[in-house]
């Protein structure tokens, strides 16, 4: 209803990628690997001989929901995160995200709607059909990837969870339990868990807000934020919020995470713009990885993370200078 | 017998000398292990950068307990080893710089940013303090420079707060090892403290 449905929705089950073009992108990353070390983009070698892990997930290609520009080999894409409940090395989820066990995992939503109530994650997730969309992703630290998502419109969930007329925000907020998370139990972390992150209604009804389930075709591996999370490409990372246990509508503006951290640093929104640096450094461009010591990859940093067609009536009149 | 205790041989504290020699070179050797095996993930020029600005940091705290650690042993090997490791924090303070330049800003907004960013800016009083140092680490700029040699090195006390809080000024959120690195220094600060009073620890003061 709030959505305008572009013809490339309602993709026939024949535009299914065949199995044989999805086994093509193993060939196709053997490529790039062996280009890559030619550049001395690193880790990669040994790994792209391994099989992508996790189960595979039917979906369905979005072209109008893609780009073509390179992918972010999966090994990048999973072993380089910000998961901060693991640690703060980029490498640390990678490392200790499989202490947290995702499966049983329910989803708790409350707040300013007709359908609350613990949902088992399959219930909330049956009537769809599961789409592939290859996003950009722009993390606040100047550098970026491009990652084929599997996932469902966040709009679709949320309809079916009958807001009411109050709710202007979701809240969402991400596991606690310190026994499987060991950056909780960290004693100098400044960070006041469990991670939370907010949505306005109609950025959340956009429809480029995604749920994502998997990668690469397959289930979401846990440093990736399994075994559901957000991503809202034209917006920073940290506001895509990874393994997701509540879904709250509300009137008030939910305050999230980093915005109580550090104020000055980050904003509610925190959509992706050039124009507005972090106090700390620049964000006129980004770093696409992986990217080689010889030739770092720089790129100019886009307005919305190159999503202004879809997304940017939603900020009219606004002062992004001041709602960053 | 000789008069001389083993370790106060020439033979022995020039072995010493050589084994600091190669543990200071370890970072650099570990480093380009993994840049040559290609280990050091997408984001490689972060990841260089970062570990030779620790490096830096590190052998200056090294460099700050060759002092103390001599007055504790009374061995002299301790102090025979000093320059050289603060010249090799001064060496790892360079290639973080270029690092910086070439992989992390690429020289662009290079007014921007030793201008308006905090921790850049704490990172660059900390080099640029770090220079006059190095240069005058001769014998002979020690002796033309007499008393006010051991002024002008007193920097190496404000340097280790300046880097330190280039650090702590990094941290997103979890501050736990740059705490650990604050406490070492506070110590080896303290105890110039109590030898010399405060005096000991301000630059150009006479100690």
């Amino acid at each position: 209803m709030f959505i305008k449905k572009r013809p490339s929705w309602a993709l026939p089950h024949s535009e299914v990628t065949p199995e044989s073009v999805y086994l093509n992108r193993r060939q196709f990353m053997s490529g790039t690997v062996a280009f890559a070390a030619g550049l001395s983009m690193p880790g990669l070698l040994s790994a792209a001989e391994l099989p992508v892990p996790g189960e595979s997930l039917d979906y369905v290609a979005m072209p109008g929901f893609s780009t073509d520009e390179k992918k972010t080999p999966f090994e990048d894409v999973t072993r380089y995160n910000n998961f901060y409940e693991f640690g703060t090395g980029k490498g640390d989820p990678a490392r200790y995200a499989d202490e947290m066990s995702v499966d049983p995992w329910s989803v708790v939503v409350e707040g300013e709607c007709g359908r609350p109530g613990e949902y088992a994650l399959e219930d909330l997730l049956k009537p769809h059909e599961y789409q592939e969309r290859v996003y950009r992703l722009r993390c606040v630290e100047a550098w970026s990837m491009v990652i084929p998502w599997i996932g469902v419109p966040l709009a679709d969930i949320i309809k079916r969870l009958e807001p009411n007329s109050r709710a202007k925000y979701v809240y969402f907020e991400t596991l606690y339990d310190p026994d499987q998370m060991r950056g909780q139990r960290s004693l100098f972390s400044t960070i006041d868990w469990p991670y939370q992150e907010g949505l306005r209604m109609d950025e959340a009804m956009n429809e480029l807000s995604f749920l994502a389930v998997g990668l690469y075709g397959k289930t979401m591996p846990n440093q990736n934020g399994a075994p559901i999370r957000l991503v809202v490409p034209w917006k920073y990372g940290f506001k895509s919020i990874k393994s997701i246990v509540k879904i709250r509508f509300q009137e008030e503006r939910p305050k999230t995470t980093w915005e109580m951290l550090a104020p000055q640093e980050y904003g509610f929104y925190a959509n992706v713009n050039p124009e507005v640096d972090h106090p700390r450094w620049s964000q006129k461009r980004e770093r696409r990885l992986p990217s080689g010591l010889l030739s770092p990859n720089w790129m100019k940093t886009v307005k919305f993370n190159g999503y202004g067609e879809q997304v940017a009536d939603l900020y009219k009149g606004m002062d992004l200078s001041k709602f960053y | 017998m000789n008069d001389k205790r083993m370790v106060d041989r020439p033979g022995f504290v020039l072995a010493f000398r050589l084994l600091a020699a190669f543990c200071a070179c370890v970072p650099l050797l570990v480093l380009a292990t993994n840049i040559a095996s290609h280990s050091l993930g997408p984001d490689p020029g972060q990841e260089v950068t970062e570990s030779l600005g620790l490096a830096a940091f590190q052998l200056l705290i090294v460099t700050l307990c060759m002092t103390p650690l001599k007055r504790w042993t009374g061995w002299v090997g301790w102090i025979r080893v000093r320059r050289m490791l603060g010249l090799f924090a001064f060496f790892y303070a360079v290639l973080h710089v270029l690092a910086f330049l070439q992989f992390i800003l690429g020289w662009s907004d290079l007014w921007a940013t030793f201008t308006k960013r905090p921790y850049i800016v704490a990172g660059a009083l900390s080099f640029f303090m770090l220079v006059p140092l190095a240069l005058t680490s001769t014998k002979g700029m020690m002796r033309r420079l007499g008393k006010s040699w051991k002024g002008l090195h007193k920097l190496i006390y404000l340097i280790a707060i300046t880097a330190w809080v280039h650090f702590i000024w990094q941290a997103r959120s979890d501050i736990g090892e740059m705490v650990a690195y604050g406490l070492v220094i506070v110590g080896l600060l303290a105890l110039r403290w109590k030898w010399s009073g405060a005096r000991g620890l301000i630059p150009f003061a006479r100690g």
